[in-house]
């Protein structure tokens, strides 16, 4: 059987009927005066999962994060962890700890001192405490900057910095914020990698909110979509990429050539779709329930079209042509935007497997778009 | 930029310094005069400053200044910091904007109204005059300045700061003496610093609520001066002026130092 996407590792306790949710959101509402942030939510998420809230600014995502830590309460519906209601539990006698975006360090204590300070609040004794920072210490290689001030430290230090201040009393779950928002593209890139490692070597719940979906790809077990205020889909990155389940979803990841039309024919399997606007015929693999007359949406990404100078054998379906009108070349790969006919600009996106072509495609190229049956997705809703 | 000092520029700086000064230069010199005219100089001498310093009446009416001061200033440091804590925190509630323009009002505020108005309180109420309504007035006018003070610098508190502790299991109170009181620090000392000068140099509001036994020393001068100024009141100014002085040239010098070494604390952070 095919599957979507390649699978990082055997972990997917959400398949599995028998495993209990760690942390759930039940019929979460919450409103600020007239405006409704978060909109009749539910969600549950597993232990030892890198949960990703995923979405614009704005959709609710950070308040959802804010509600788990306790700052605050939902104005209807309830918030279970490890089975406990948390409502009316102060943020201070929670099990979570949570990474602000501002990092949020304690500009007059050490960077000993701020690791510390969650430590001392439980009353721990002081050898332990030590014992504690130093491998807090250890763990984010900051051994050398214990007695400086967070001022002193640069800006990827203090991530961490932060980072093992939450990390070091053990939470239950820990909740970042916009965790590598403040640090710039290489070291954000390494970060994430870091974040995983030290996810799997805790195995803590970790819940990160962001907005930038490349970091959400990369390091999250699921990704939760979200706007205003509600989930739109809940998925591993490979099924949100290859599968989303609205045209929402399809758009708001990656890129995507988007096509509205309606279903001409059903055929066992199949699905063909006329999209008159581009004078176009698109048969495609009947992943949903349809029916003749029925309005579909039908995405497909760049990179799963083809594109060549002659003429595919059957140009009566998934085939169009036009003439090559943008070139974006990111070294890596190359995007084409092919404007058809209709006027209507595809993008159509290939690899750079090689470093020297014969007779590259060039502007206003007339060249000829195709793709496979099993190629894009039908959106239904 | 044109770094030449025309005569012009000059001159306007002379008669600008002088205009601020010369009263003050004046005074000091005075205060070491050895003739008992205040205007006639006849020789350098301390006399007036020992003669100072076995006036009891100087000496108690100092005391009872530093007291006042050092009662009401703190005291007004701590209600101006809970006032600035409850309008820069709680944003929501109804009449806010009142709230925080009623702050502002004593500032601008006659001293005359602001003493004449305490003194037909402690009248209505029957409260003795004496040092402890001084205090009290003074703990009034104060405490809005220490509550402006304070509140520029809750503006721009990082709220996650205490959001921060108390993730990391810290109560509320625990909160504020351990994160919110140290950041806010060199706001709450400078309003503090702010209020005792206030309170050192009052003389309107100390005399509409004082009553016997209370007198302060901007008091006392004013009341001395008017039977006749002696160089003894010279050297009590000094005495003052020096000490403020001081006070400001200390608070500069340390503020400037820290500035300094935070701004090369994150060039060498910058680095790494």
């Amino acid at each position: 059987m095919k599957s979507l996407g390649s699978f990082r590792r055997k972990f997917a306790p959400w398949n599995d009927p028998e495993a209990k949710p760690y942390i759930s959101f039940e019929n979460v509402t919450k409103k600020f005066g007239d405006f409704t942030a978060v909109d009749d939510l539910s969600l549950t998420i597993y232990n030892r999962e890198f949960f990703a809230l995923l979405g614009a600014s704005g959709c609710g995502k950070s308040t959802l994060l804010r509600m788990l830590a306790g700052f605050e309460e939902p104005t209807s519906g309830r918030i279970l962890l490890d089975g406990q209601d948390l409502r009316g539990i102060p943020p201070y006698k929670r099990p979570v700890n949570m990474m602000f975006q501002s990092y949020a360090l304690f500009p007059h204590m050490t960077v000993e001192g701020n690791i510390a300070f969650g430590l001392r609040q439980d009353g721990m004794p002081k050898n332990e405490i030590e014992a504690r920072v130093a491998e807090m210490l250890k763990l984010v290689k900051l051994e050398q900057f214990a007695k400086r001030k967070p001022h002193q430290l640069s800006g990827g230090q203090r991530q961490r910095v932060a980072l093992a201040r939450c990390v070091a009393k053990r939470p239950k779950v820990l909740l970042l914020d916009e965790p590598l928002g403040a640090l710039d593209k290489k070291l954000r890139e390494e970060t994430q990698f870091e974040l995983m490692d030290l996810q799997m070597k805790l195995g803590l719940t970790f819940v990160v909110v962001t907005h930038d979906q490349e970091e959400a790809m990369t390091m999250a077990d699921r990704i939760a979509v979200m706007d205003k205020g509600k989930v739109k889909q809940v998925a591993t990155p490979a099924e949100v990429y290859e599968a989303p389940n609205s045209k929402f979803v399809a758009d708001f990841i990656g890129n995507v050539n988007m096509f509205e039309g309606t279903v001409s024919t059903v055929v066992p399997g199949k699905v063909d779709i006329n999209v008159p606007a581009d004078k176009i015929t698109i048969r495609t693999d009947a992943t949903r329930d349809c029916s003749a007359g029925q309005p579909v949406g039908f995405a497909i990404r760049p990179e799963k079209i083809r594109l060549s100078r002659k003429e595919p054998a059957d140009t009566s379906i998934n085939a169009a042509h036009g003439e090559l009108y943008d070139i974006a070349y990111f070294g890596d790969m190359t995007v084409f935007h092919v404007r058809l006919e209709s006027g209507r600009i595809i993008k159509a996106a290939s690899l750079n497997a090689v470093r020297t072509v014969d007779n590259p495609l060039g502007y206003d190229d007339m060249v000829w778009v195709n793709f496979d049956t099993d190629a894009g997705i039908l959106l239904t809703a | 930029m044109n770094t030449t000092w025309s005569r012009f520029n000059i001159v306007s700086l002379v008669i600008g310094f002088a205009f601020l000064y010369l009263p003050i230069v004046l005074l000091v010199v005075f205060s070491f005069n050895e003739s008992r005219l205040v205007t006639v100089w006849a020789g350098f001498s301390t006399k007036w400053y020992v003669s100072l310093f076995n006036n009891k009446s100087f000496i108690d009416a100092a005391w009872v200044t530093i007291r006042v001061g050092l009662i009401s200033a703190t005291v007004a440091t701590i209600l101006g910091t809970l006032g600035a804590l409850a309008l820069t925190r709680y944003t929501r509630f109804r009449g806010r904007m009142l709230f925080s323009a009623m702050i502002y009002a004593p500032l601008v505020m006659p001293e005359v109204i602001t003493g004449l108005s305490l003194l037909l309180l402690f009248v209505a109420i029957g409260f003795d005059r004496g040092i402890w309504t001084v205090t009290l007035a003074h703990i009034t006018f104060t405490m809005c300045f220490v509550a402006v003070v304070v509140q520029s610098r809750l503006v721009t508190f990082d709220r996650s700061l205490e959001e921060a502790a108390m993730d990391l299991g810290a109560t509320p109170v625990t909160t504020f003496f351990k994160v919110t009181l140290p950041v806010i620090l060199p706001a709450v000392v400078s309003g503090w610093m702010l209020a005792f000068t206030l309170s050192l140099d009052d003389l309107v509001i100390s005399s509409f609520t004082s009553g016997p036994g209370a007198t302060t020393l901007p008091m006392r001068i004013y009341s001395q001066v008017r039977l006749g100024v002696t160089p003894e009141i010279n050297a009590a100014c000094t005495i003052l002026i020096a000490i403020v002085a001081v006070g400001v040239v200390i608070a500069s010098v340390a503020n400037k130092r820290r500035e300094v070494q935070k701004a090369r604390d994150e060039q060498a952070a910058a680095r790494h």
